[in-house]
């Protein structure tokens, strides 16, 4: 279980984020959506401890995140944001193999290459895991993180914008692989996603935020909706039935 | 078992096959890596062996050999401290704050010491160089340093200022103010003053500074084997911050770390033969290109042993074969600034 409580972030003199209070159940896809400069990435990186906030508390799988010693929540909560700058060279399979770290500190065991092996296998990236960073695709390059994230086999895993710079094809892949990891692997998924139809399609709860604040959360069903995405997202938005469940039209 | 394996193709090729890979991109990288490592050895050993001996007609270990010998023995021992000094501690530094062009000399630690010293003999005049106990007094600015560096750039790298363009910037201006305030102050002694000061600060590699290497060499080797011992640490300081503090890292700690470790080898190294500018980002960036690893433990020791060749091989040129001894650190220079121009310049991969 995921718990934030009271939990407020100010940047600068008037923009402030929070309070935030909610307890997300785990398991499954959880989407956080909203407009731009809501707050969702903010809320991820507290969660995945990155950004310490100014009150209240984040609790991730029973741990208070911003208190208990760094190794241990490493080993219950991973999180990838969306601009990774590496100054050195790395092929895949090493960059996987840092994942690892929280639990070997760098010397690697037979049972953390099984563990590497399986996160690379898991994202379809077996034949490139010679490669260099450098030599990837973007989206490529975006699965290779994520790999590493899953190879540190936590129950949580937080990822901010997954989709960013991927096209059609890419971003399809990823969500069903972040959803082959919820219900094959069996961890919670927290994501900051832009496209409220890739929420709409793959996760299990949408925490829709507006303002710094919670506007909504629910299931799919009770969040796509004509009224409830209009409000949050300040357009008119029409939800329409598609072939593959819900669909939100809010282009003209 | 068998069942197992034949569920996947896929899974059973990956299982037969060795999928481990270490430090290395491949096994190539690793013979090419054994060979550098080697190939530098042995150039080191030669460049030893060269010097001792070269023009040293006595017979070799005897007595009158070594009175001849250990003049030159102790600046190898000079050319090997300020080496390890500045490879080890360019490549922590840049990989602390995840960069990999500015340096701690670039950065301003060197005029920061240089600044100490000066200051010393403006407020307090020459007694406050050689009136106490000179080694207090080496061990005083020594601390005030490391104490000075640590405060003002741990606050300079806290990310407050995030972004590598305005640290470089704001690096560089507080390096020069330092050195213009320096000048400034130096321009005030008194000559007697000054020349005292002088006889402290400008040592050089042909006539370095050795009053304290019994105190200088302990610590720089100490220094240099807590960042070994990090080594591991700082292979995963240099995934950035949000990456490491993912993995566990106390990131902010280790920076603080090795920032205190780095300050201690520049203090050293400046007190013995001064400020070197380049050596430390030649070293490096030669050290990140020939390894093509990410591990610590691989770049560090390549590093020292390109410093100690460079080094000791100008030195060896210039004070043997062609007899001008004060260039030494010129060249090293030199060499250094162009290869810093040329790589900034081509900002390929850095």
């Amino acid at each position: 279980m995921i718990r934030l409580s009271n939990v407020i972030k100010r940047y600068g003199g008037d923009v402030e984020i929070g309070p935030v209070s909610i307890e997300l159940p785990s398991g499954g896809i959880i989407a956080l959506v909203g407009p731009n400069g809501a707050g969702k990435s903010t809320v991820l990186t507290m969660m995945g401890r990155l950004l310490a906030p100014d009150a209240g508390t984040v609790e991730v799988g029973g741990l208070d995140v911003h208190r208990a010693p760094s190794k241990q929540v490493a080993r219950t909560v991973s999180i990838l944001r969306q601009e990774n700058h590496f100054v050195t060279r790395l092929t895949v399979r090493q960059l996987v193999g840092f994942g690892r770290y929280p639990y070997s500190g760098g010397r690697l065991t037979e049972h953390d290459e099984d563990k590497i092996s399986e996160a690379i296998d898991f994202l379809n990236l077996t034949d490139l895991e010679q490669r260099f960073l450098d030599q990837l695709s973007g989206g490529q390059r975006q699965r290779a993180y994520v790999a590493m994230v899953l190879a540190q086999d936590t129950e949580y895993v937080l990822l901010d914008e997954p989709l960013n710079n991927l096209d059609a094809q890419h971003s399809v892949q990823m969500m069903q692989q972040l959803r082959r990891a919820a219900d094959q692997l069996g961890r919670t998924i927290v994501i900051v996603l832009h496209d409220i139809n890739f929420a709409a399609a793959y996760s299990d709860r949408i925490v829709a935020m507006e303002n710094g604040r919670i506007a909504v959360h629910g299931t799919p069903d009770e969040i796509i909706r004509d009224e409830v995405l209009s409000a949050v997202f300040h357009t008119p938005v029409t939800v329409v039935d598609g072939p593959g469940g819900k669909f939100a039209v809010y282009h003209r | 078992m068998l069942s197992d394996v034949s569920v996947s193709p896929a899974h059973a090729s990956a299982a037969v096959r060795d999928r481990r890979i270490g430090a290395y991109a491949s096994r190539a990288h690793r013979a090419r890596y054994l060979l550098i490592l080697i190939g530098l050895i042995v150039a080191a050993l030669a460049l030893v062996v060269l010097v001792l001996s070269w023009d040293n007609h006595q017979v070799p270990f005897s007595d009158r050999w070594w009175r001849v010998s250990r003049m030159r023995s102790e600046s190898l021992t000079v050319i090997a401290l300020v080496t390890l000094c500045h490879s080890f501690a360019t490549v922590s530094f840049q990989t602390a704050t995840n960069n990999r062009i500015i340096t701690p000399s670039i950065m301003g630690f060197e005029s920061l010491y240089i600044l100490i010293q000066t200051a010393a003999v403006f407020f307090f005049g020459i007694s406050g160089l050689v009136g106490i106990d000179g080694f207090a007094q080496f061990l005083i600015q020594t601390a005030c340093m490391v104490s000075f560096a640590v405060l003002l750039y741990s606050w300079l790298f806290s990310g407050r200022l995030g972004n590598l363009h305005i640290m470089l910037l704001v690096g560089i201006i507080i390096g020069t103010g330092l050195g213009a305030l320096s000048t400034f102050m130096q321009r005030m002694l008194d000559p007697n003053e000054f020349d005292v000061l002088r006889a402290r600060m400008f040592g050089n590699v042909g006539n370095a500074d050795t009053d304290f290497l019994w105190f200088v060499a302990p610590v720089c080797l100490v220094s240099a084997a807590a960042i070994w011992m990090l080594a591991r640490r700082l292979d995963t300081v240099a995934l950035g911050s949000e990456i490491s503090t993912n993995l566990g890292l106390n990131h902010k700690r280790q920076v603080m770390i090795i920032l205190t470790l780095v300050t201690i080898l520049m203090a050293m190294s400046t007190s013995l033969v001064g400020p070197m500018t380049f050596l430390g980002f030649l070293v490096a960036t030669l050290a990140y290109s020939v390894t093509d690893t990410y591990s610590h433990r691989r770049i560090l020791p390549v590093a020292w042993l390109l410093g100690f060749v460079i080094l000791g091989g100008a030195y060896f040129l210039l004070r043997h074969v062609l007899p001008m001894v004060d260039t030494v650190t010129i060249i090293v220079e030199l060499v250094g600034g162009v290869v810093f121009l040329i790589v900034v310049l081509r900002k390929g991969r850095l």
